[in-house]
């Protein structure tokens, strides 16, 4: 076994309206700056030990699909690494 | 009919709900999610507040726990199912409706009265209602604006499973009249079969006389 950490990062779907980060981006113009857009994304960092990168992964997947994501409204993406 | 009110940690309108079904002659308990479900519940409401905090999404804690599998088996078999508030937000992310209820296009908590159409009369829900009939019902949320895919969207309309939009008093639905920024002004829906129900706004808060408006009955009484 090898210990990896998977990185999970949930984001909402093109074109699903995102309030919030309206919200922060209109806040960061008022404080001056000048940005074209703003997305927000969660990021889940999940340490975990598997055989291989490819089962930490998959394993990093199925928490995403059962409970991380919501897949009416999310696309997420995994990451793996070795853990020191 | 004896219904269960299931409580989760964080969930507040549990009592409402009970008393607003007593008052319509209903028999009803709160059940702690963790001790199950009784066996003599003939339905079940999973009512308003912040399950779990609201942590991660709203709803998204309590659609996993165990007592939503009861509550599924239950549905499957029949038995009348309504989820309210962030009881309709459970409901979705356990997958009993379709669609996800998010963040407020104001990005706002609302908390306010707000009219709703009737689109489809013929269900346990909206039988004390006539298709087209204007109700003001009271909303209270953060996350209420119902999203969900295009395709699936045009499923639920063909299938006659939108139970109410927001409209205005004249009974128009109009972005202006939209609290939060609804996919086709969407606020309540049926799952596959219509024993099952969620809904954004509040009927056992329109439901005691004494709290000003009595609107939200006809909902409640499909456990009478």
């Amino acid at each position: 076994m090898t210990a990896y950490t998977a990185t999970v990062t949930v984001r909402l779907k093109r074109g699903v309206l995102d309030p919030e980060a309206e919200t922060t981006q209109q806040a960061l113009e008022r404080l001056g700056f000048e940005l074209g857009d703003l997305r927000s994304a969660d990021r889940f960092e999940i340490d975990l030990d598997a055989d291989d990168e490819h089962e930490a992964a998959e394993r990093a997947d199925e928490m995403a699909e059962r409970l991380l994501a919501n897949p009416t409204i999310h696309d997420y993406d995994v990451a793996v690494e070795p853990r020191e | 009919m004896t219904v269960s009110v299931v409580r989760f940690g964080g969930s507040n309108c549990d009592r409402d709900a009970v008393r607003a079904l007593e008052y319509l002659g209903v028999d009803a308990d709160i059940v702690w999610h963790e001790d199950g479900l009784p066996a003599d519940t003939e339905g079940v409401v999973v009512p308003g507040g912040f399950s779990y905090g609201d942590y991660l999404r709203a709803g998204a804690m309590a659609a996993q726990s165990p007592v939503m599998d009861e509550v599924r088996a239950l549905a499957d078999d029949g038995v009348p199912v309504l989820g309210v508030c962030n009881g309709a937000q459970i409901g979705c992310e356990a997958g009993m409706t379709p669609g996800a209820f998010t963040t407020n296009a104001s990005a706002r908590f609302q908390c306010e009265r707000v009219h709703l159409r009737v689109e489809n009369a013929d269900t346990p829900w909206t039988a004390a209602y006539s298709e087209g009939d204007v109700l003001e019902v009271p909303i209270a949320h953060g996350e209420g604006r119902f999203e969900i895919g295009e395709d699936a969207y045009d499923d639920l309309v063909a299938d006659d499973r939108v139970l109410f939009r927001y409209c205005d008093a004249d009974g128009e639905v109009t972005d202006e009249a939209n609290p939060n920024g609804s996919t086709g002004a969407v606020a309540g829906l049926t799952g596959d079969r219509d024993n099952v129900a969620v809904m954004m706004p509040h009927p056992e808060r329109a439901t005691l006389p004494e709290l000003g408006a009595t609107d939200g009955q006809g909902v409640l009484s499909a456990f009478a």
